[in-house]
């Protein structure tokens, strides 16, 4: 089944029962002339709980599904997936990419009354940004000061080129203020408003009861006219995948974002004229899954044994029995979500081909001994998602057929990470990468070397490649936009020929959300952004 | 006076076990791969060495693992569980916000299976054979074949979405704030499905105890002496039989206090209730050292009062065993 087609059919059986309701002969008007409805509680399926909600200093989506409604970012991407300003209303980069400076929108205030002004936003780039949030270090890193000439003018100076459209699509996620009058004292990591967040959005912080639940009302001084619609937000806390099925089925949530179902779950709700189940909203947090090799085996280091790994396991089979139609092929680690850097289809890909693969490991001089065995592997899969349990279950049992029996090594959360990116104890590893709308922001550090050992989700394989790192570090600093696509998409081919990883599979996550929402799923981080237009019809 | 000094005793002789509980638990952590930052860059979804090195100085693992432990025990000494990484309260506020609701739950589902085991134990025994007996004997067995975590959901599809008669999951109602009576009416009807998912699994091992005893002490020469002096059946049961018969009950209460801490994990998830099983669940996921052991810590204490009061019972239920024993 085909999500698009599943999404429509759900739109039309909306339709349908608006026109009923309005009684009138064209559903689309009846659907176009809805007027929104003030009011309601909306309850939200939180499954992870993190340790504080504050997005200024932990870029996650566990914390922009809470703090993302409370906390406001510069921007924010639109329907079309381009930068629309939030607390900035206009941005402008100098002609050496060197400084960039962001007008910020007047008569805001923090939700405890105080003004929303530039000093905000130097200090949280330059405290939070910079030395605190994971991937805003990175992409902060050469960011020297924020000047504040006047409290609606912030400039941020830069030691090397910042190309504008890499900050402004990093921004959603690594550009969210906090309040500098709550932080500027003692230790950021420790201040309690990060349990009890300040901001400047729709809602207003309540309460947080651990293991529980956390509230949020609406913020009646919101600076958008009419904003927001509902009354409050309720984020309630199920660790159990099919108990929060049940209470979706029961009534009692409303939504469940980043595929916080399990896979049947989804599909089953997807049948429910109640609920509608789409990936649409969540193409901003697309992800691959990943066969990381380890070239400390001498046997991986040779890339006709990668290859021939590749050619050794039946994708689309996998797929189509296995994750159905909450994913599709993919083409390298670029996702073809990501409209501005998508390089196409045009890079080497590696079809299923027992014999293909049976000669490559001949040809490395791998041939099968006794019990037809070549070598043997460990497999160490990420323990996050049902997928990477089936498809490294998928790789064990595909590699056997060509002579190579694999040890699947499950760990949990710490443990895969100390294992894999620390003490590089694999031969095989497979989780996710996921991509944060920009390559610069999540994905070159997969393949540039010398990254610091125990940095998890970066290039540990042992392999580096001068002309690769080369192309990311032009790319990196690149500020024409044309270019720049062109050196990603000459970046992609080559690790796609290389394949120090290989990443096969792309996924979009999964949102369940009760018919009765309107406006959601509307932008491509949907499942992150603050809400303000959302509303439930009655 | 003798039973508190009694409790003193006992509590004294525990010190030591308590001790190498502790120990065992921060070595076995240590056991595992990655520690509490591992886990914390796992959850966020990435993250840069400087930052790792920087939260492993914030959260003292920089030292080393003798000097962890020492440290830990110092502070134990002074009654100080420390600071729990994941929740950034003390491990002491953290465990007692999630008591209360694995206490209820706990005694509820407790006095559940015992309450009902005991009467569907004597029926079984009284009518040994017949066709209550094999009812009760065939569902007692299909209740403790059955995983918790599919009686649960099953539950909840039958009285959640399909009845609509009981909450699916939580604590309380949160949509709206009530006090007095209807909080504990409220609270009181959120934990009925759990109680009873949680309790039919205890039921059936009751139930079997308690037929098994019965039968055995309606074999006794004293219950056929009741019976030749005229007593009718109804009082052979209830003041002969069955007070004889409750010591192994008794002593299943005891055993199973401590286990129903750790097994309301599932349950506990399956209605999302936060309790210590998840807490302990998840401390061992994030590697929350402190949080970890604060609830060793408070578990083992539970355990230990547990069986003291049921020492005090024994004796109440048979004279001839004597406290001091």
């Amino acid at each position: 089944m085909d999500l698009t087609r599943l999404d429509i059919s759900r739109r039309t059986a909306l339709l349908t029962s608006a026109a009923i309701a309005a009684n009138v002969v064209n559903p689309l008007r009846a659907f176009a002339q809805e007027t929104p409805r003030k009011g309601g509680v909306f309850n939200v399926h939180y499954g992870a709980e993190q340790r504080q909600l504050n997005p200024s200093i932990q870029a996650s989506t566990g914390v922009y599904i809470i703090g993302g409604k409370i906390q406001e970012n510069l921007v924010d991407l639109d329907a079309n997936g381009q930068p629309v300003g939030v607390l900035a209303e206009s941005w402008e980069a100098s002609p050496d990419g060197k400084t960039v400076t962001f007008k910020l929108r007047k008569g805001i205030s923090w939700h405890d009354g105080k003004p929303f002004t530039s000093d905000d936003v130097a200090f949280t780039a330059m405290q939070m940004w910079k030395k605190i949030l994971n991937y805003g270090s990175t992409l902060q890193l050469f960011l020297t000061s924020v000047d504040t000439p006047d409290p609606q003018t912030a400039i941020f100076r830069y030691e090397r080129p910042m190309p504008l459209n890499l900050l402004l699509r990093a921004l959603p996620d690594l550009g969210y203020v906090s309040a500098k009058h709550l932080y500027e004292n003692g230790d950021i990591r420790q201040n309690p408003t990060n349990l009890a967040p300040v901001g400047t959005g729709p809602f207003k912080f309540v309460k947080y009861e651990r293991g529980q639940y956390i509230i949020a009302d609406r913020n009646p001084d919101y600076w958008r006219p009419n904003a927001p619609y509902l009354d409050r937000i309720v984020w309630r806390v199920i660790t159990d995948r099919a108990a929060a099925a049940a209470q979706m089925e029961a009534g009692e949530l409303h939504y469940s974002p980043f595929s916080g179902l399990t896979i049947s779950d989804m599909a089953r709700l997807s049948k429910d004229k109640r609920f509608t189940v789409s990936t649409r909203g969540n193409e901003g947090n697309a992800r691959t899954n990943t066969l990381e090799f380890n070239f400390r085996r001498k046997e991986l280091s040779d890339i006709r044994v990668r290859q021939a790994i590749a050619h050794a396991i039946n994708v689309p089979f996998f797929i189509d029995n296995f994750l159905g139609e909450f994913a599709r092929i993919g083409t390298g680690p670029i996702p073809s979500t990501s409209t501005d850097f998508y390089p196409g289809p045009n890079t080497p890909q590696y079809t299923y081909d027992k014999t293909k693969a049976a000669a490559l490991l001949d040809e490395a001089g791998f041939k099968p001994g006794a019990g037809g065995t070549r070598f043997s592997l460990r497999l160490l899969p990420a323990p996050w998602g049902e997928d990477i349990s089936l498809w490294s279950t998928f790789i064990q049992q595909s590699l056997s057929e060509v002579g190579i029996p694999v040890e699947i090594v499950r760990n949990d959360g710490g443990g895969f990470l100390k294992q894999v990116y620390d003490e590089h104890a694999f031969d095989l590893a497979t989780g996710w990468h996921q991509y944060r709308n920009d390559p610069a922001v999540s994905t070159t550090v997969w393949y540039r070397s010398g990254q610091p050992k125990g940095a998890p989700w970066t290039n540990q394989w042992g392999w580096d490649d001068a002309r690769v790192d080369k192309t990311i570090d032009d790319a990196a600093t690149e500020i024409d936009p044309v270019k720049r696509k062109a050196l990603y998409a000459e970046f992609d081919k080559a690790v796609t020929t290389e394949l120090p990883v290989w990443m096969p599979i792309e996924q979009i996550f999964v949102t369940v959300i009760t018919a009765k929402a309107r406006n959601h799923s509307n932008t491509p981080r949907w499942g992150s952004t603050s809400w303000h237009d959302l509303w439930l019809s009655a | 006076m003798r039973i508190l000094s009694l409790a003193g005793r006992r509590l004294a002789a525990s010190i030591p076990t308590l001790v190498l509980i502790l120990i065992g638990v921060f070595l076995l952590l240590q056991f595992a791969p990655g520690d509490t930052v591992d886990a914390m860059m796992a959850q966020m979804g990435g993250g840069d060495a400087a930052t790792a090195r920087e939260l492993r100085r914030f959260y003292g693992l920089d030292l080393s693992v003798p000097a962890q432990l020492g440290n830990y025990l110092w502070r134990l000494i002074r009654l100080d569980l420390g600071f729990s990484s994941i929740y950034g309260k003390p491990v002491a506020t953290v465990i007692l916000e999630r008591l209360p609701p694995t206490i209820l739950l706990m005694t509820a589902s407790l006095s559940f299976a015992f309450f009902f085991g005991l009467v569907f134990g004597v029926i079984a025994a009284r009518q040994f054979n017949k066709w209550p007996d094999t009812l009760i004997s065939t569902l007692g067995l299909i209740f403790y074949a059955t995983p918790s975590f599919w009686f649960g959901l099953m539950a909840i599809v039958v009285f959640s979405i399909y009845l609509q008669w009981l909450p699916a999951g939580g604590f309380e109602d949160i949509g709206a704030v009530q006090s007095g009576v209807f909080r504990i009416l409220d609270i009181a009807r959120h934990l009925i499905l759990p109680t009873l998912t949680l309790g039919l699994i205890f039921l059936a091992i009751y139930l079997r105890i308690m037929r098994a005893s019965m039968l055995e002490v309606l074999n006794l020469d004293f219950v056929r002496t009741a019976r030749a002096k005229g007593l009718d059946e109804t009082r052979v049961v209830t003041r002969h039989v069955l007070r004889n018969a409750m010591l192994p009950m008794v002593t299943l209460i005891g055993l199973q206090a401590g286990t129903m801490l750790g097994g309301s994990v599932v349950v506990e998830s399956v209605f999302s209730l936060p309790g210590l099983g998840r807490l302990a669940y998840e401390s061992v996921i994030q590697r929350d050292l402190n949080t970890l052991l604060g609830i060793v810590f408070v578990s083992a204490l539970l355990v230990i009062v547990v069986n003291f009061i049921v020492d005090l019972l024994y004796a109440r239920l048979d004279p001839r065993i004597s406290m001091e024993g």
